[in-house]
């Protein structure tokens, strides 16, 4: 039986929220525009990003789709990244359309914003997804068949809800709790439901590459696309490795300097090897196995920290509060027929604005540290809250009882 | 008559009361003819023509620059490049040393030494020493209201209670402050006048017809009314107590909005506090301000809260019923000694607090009768009874001291 690497990277830029004070409430709705030297500037960090992580990841990529007719991949791209990426790194977008253009990168469905919606507003949830496929169409001419949502935010009902859907499949963290003496090296069925499938990140495997891979402290320093493919080949009994990642862990995560880009290109070389090895797309590796067993999951699982939980996002009290008040105006906001108003509620519903606002310190709040433009989570919040209350000010100009 | 001034703070260049005080007050004694020498310790301009401003120079240092806000740290450049950045307890310590070389080598014949806070006290004992002149201090605050309630600093209340006893007099504020000085310090209650502060009406810049919260007066059309808070956010100011009444005030008018305004040690702690009592998008944190921004933040208000622990005067309170909004006062306050037409309440009084903010929130011909009736106490206030009173001591201890 043939062993899959099923490979997929998770591209995705939000809109920050500049340095938004309540004296620009009421004057200027610009929240996401800041100077472009700012911490906060959207257009300086998908400059960034695209010199240091995109564009050099996909010219890879590509030669590697080129040389290795098995080689395969699935990505996630979320609408305001795309957009972002038209607006400021059109070169960027186009090195994403040539790899997925070769016609053996997947697109897997998600919402467009990159929001936490399906626990707030189900409603809201179904039209930001609808606007991500659309957008995925007309950008891609690709329509998605395996959900993920955002941070891998995983129960019984996501699955549920994406069976019902028609999704072929979903994704989530293979987290040991899930997992129990289950592998993840295999394809699954959630628990209540008809046909789809479930896919569980292996990550071990995927964080050796995430986030130990530049460590010189780790012990298995440096990791060497042969080291790694010997790992996975002698795996017993294993069909697919789930490598499920961020996209800039190639060049943004993991700078050039670590050995990444090497890795990369070595890796379908020294994987192929053995005729029984391949790459799989998400959809090819639901196509090609069994599922060997029923997950259950009551509790929501995410990709995040040490808990694997929501609570990056929404473990304190800042952190719950901006969100419930910020869906607490959606029937007025959407009542407003206002595009710029609607779509400006939509960016502020990104998970990252609450992530900027965690207060967890202890051994994830580097990781924290290292991924906000803010000083701390408190200035976050405060700059959303100011967005929030200039959103109620708009509401108010056209009419609004509040 | 020459008096040496030791003082910590003017503005621009201020955190908070204590240099707005001293910079009225000096003003006012010197119309009537004092002659003022001020001594701030760090460089800067000052563009005062009624007396003279002196930066205090510790011995090879180049320039003082300040940072934040009070109690934060300053840095010292040395003539030979190298830098040097102090706390609190090193910048009085330099400025003891600084002031008294200053003395050393001055020809100034001053006739007396006036020194405002601990934080210039040890100068001023120095300097009594080295020159023998009379000592009046001027007492803004002791630890004990610094310190929220507790006990405060050993090594400040030290520094004061040495003071007080070697001091030829001792000003205090409000009565609420001598109290404090006579049960604290157990100074002789005769030893201590009262000299209450007040506000330089000519200093207060008008409003303009466009409030920079455009948002909050949105709001206000809405039928929002708005509870504004102008503080340093640290333990003494009792913001916790505050928002704990916010969250009884907005569980009845939900249109209520609370201003903080101000910044401190506190900050981070009350946004968590307010986001844990549920209250997040009625509490508007808006960090330190000044100019328009300080002067609207005051005019948006229907009520000006200041819920202080132990607050020796509290010229913020006479500042917002300047700009047209009545005050809610801690009973622990000097000002509510000078105005009777504010509704007070005790510091710990959490739904006391609520109680009234919710009456005001509700009732705007109450909010409009005690605005109306505590502007006329305002009205009547001006610092020339307390620079009457000031150089009466004044000359009652230059002829003490002529005749030593």
């Amino acid at each position: 039986m043939k062993k899959a690497i099923v490979l997929y990277l998770h591209v995705h830029q939000p809109f920050r929220v500049r340095h938004y004070t309540i004296f620009d409430a009421g004057h200027q709705h610009n929240y996401f525009d800041a100077p472009y030297d700012d911490r906060t500037s959207n257009e300086r960090i998908v400059h960034k990003v695209a010199q240091k992580s995109y564009i050099p990841t996909n010219r890879r990529l590509l030669k590697l789709l080129q040389d290795y007719p098995e080689f395969r991949l699935s990505i996630s791209i979320t609408g305001t990244v795309i957009e972002q990426l038209e607006r400021w790194a059109p070169e960027a977008l186009q090195s994403f359309k040539d790899i997925v253009a070769t016609g053996r990168v997947e697109i897997v469905a998600e919402t467009y914003h990159h929001s936490l919606a399906f626990f707030y507003s189900r409603d809201e949830f179904e039209r930001q997804v609808a606007m991500h496929r659309q957008k995925v169409q007309e950008v891609f001419g690709q329509t998605p068949k395996v959900f993920r949502n955002t941070e891998l935010a995983y129960n019984n009902d996501v699955a549920y809800w994406a069976d019902q859907a028609g999704y072929k499949g979903i994704l989530s963290e293979g987290w040991d709790k899930v997992l129990g003496w289950r592998s993840p090296n295999f394809v699954y069925r959630p628990s209540y439901t008809n046909s789809i499938r479930l896919l569980m990140k292996n990550y071990k495997l995927s964080d050796d590459i995430a986030f130990r891979f530049g460590d010189r402290s780790w012990a298995e320093w440096p990791l060497t696309a042969a080291k790694f493919s010997h790992w996975l080949g002698s795996t017993d009994g294993a069909t697919n490795f789930n490598l499920f990642m961020d996209y800039e862990t190639f060049g943004e995560h993991q700078w050039d300097e670590s050995g990444i880009f090497t890795f990369l290109e070595h890796l379908p070389q020294e994987w192929l090897q053995q005729h029984d090895h391949t790459f799989m797309t998400v959809s090819e590796v639901i196509d090609a196995f069994e599922p060997v067993d029923t997950v259950d999951m009551p509790h929501t699982i995410t990709w995040a920290d040490t808990e694997r939980d929501l609570s990056a996002w929404l473990g304190n009290a800042m952190q719950t509060s901006a969100i419930q008040d910020l869906y607490a105006l959606e029937k007025a906001v959407l009542d407003t027929k206002d595009l710029a108003l609607i779509e400006d509620w939509r960016k502020l519903q990104t998970s990252d604005h609450f992530y900027y606002m965690c207060t967890k310190w202890f051994n994830d709040g580097d990781i924290h540290a290292y991924f906000s433009p803010y000083a701390n989570p408190y200035d976050a919040f405060i700059a959303f809250m100011n967005a929030y209350h200039d959103m109620r000010f708009r509401l108010i100009e056209k009419g609004v009882v509040l | 008559m020459k008096i040496l001034m030791l003082g910590w703070e003017l503005p621009p260049h201020n955190s908070g009361g204590l240099g707005v005080a001293c910079y009225q007050l000096c003003k006012t004694l010197a119309n009537k003819g004092a002659d003022i020498e001020f001594i701030v310790p760090y460089t800067a301009q000052h563009d005062i023509a009624f007396m003279k401003v002196t930066s205090a120079h510790p011995q090879d240092v180049e320039a003082i620059q300040r940072s934040g806000i009070a109690y934060d740290s300053y840095r010292y450049k040395y003539t030979d490049g190298h830098e040097e950045v102090l706390d609190i307890y090193g910048q009085q310590a330099l400025y003891e040393n600084a002031v008294d070389q200053m003395l050393k080598q001055t020809a100034e014949a001053y006739e007396l030494i006036h020194a405002h806070d601990w934080l210039t006290f040890r100068a001023a004992l120095r300097a009594k020493e080295r020159t023998g002149l009379p000592l009046i201090v001027h007492v803004h605050s002791v630890e004990r209201d610094r310190a929220g309630g507790g006990l405060g600093n050993p090594l400040v209340r030290e520094i004061e209670a040495t003071t007080f006893l070697l001091a030829d007099k001792i000003i205090a504020v409000s009565k609420h402050t001598k109290d404090m000085i006579v049960e604290d310090y157990e100074i002789p209650p005769q030893k201590v006048e009262v000299v209450h502060n007040s506000l330089d009406k000519d200093a207060i810049e008008p409003l303009d017809d466009d409030n920079a919260y455009r948002y909050l007066t949105a709001l206000r059309g809405q039928g929002y009314r708005i509870v504004t808070c102008v503080s340093r956010l640290t333990m003494q100011k009792n913001l916790p107590n505050l928002l704990y009444a916010a969250k009884e005030v907005v569980e009845r008018v939900p249109k209520t909005i609370f201003l903080i305004v101000g910044s401190g040690e506190q900050y981070f702690e009350l946004i968590s506090l307010a986001a844990d009592l549920g209250i997040s998008k009625n509490v508007v944190f808006t960090g330190f301000q000044r100019g328009k921004r300080w002067r609207d933040s005051y005019a948006i208000g229907d009520l000006f809260v200041m819920p202080s622990i132990s607050e020796p005067f509290g010229l913020t309170a006479l500042e917002a019923i300047s700009y047209g909004t009545p005050v809610l006062i801690s009973n622990q306050s000097g000002v509510a000694e000078v105005i009777h037409n504010a509704l007070k309440v005790d510091f710990w009084d959490v739904r006391g607090m609520a109680n009234q903010i919710v009456a005001v929130m509700q009732n705007d011909s109450l909010r409009n009768t005690l605005y109306e009736n505590s502007f006329a106490e305002y009205d009547r206030l001006h610092w020339g009874p307390a620079a009457d009173n000031l150089l009466s001591i004044y000359s009652q201890h230059q002829q003490a001291g002529a005749t030593a």
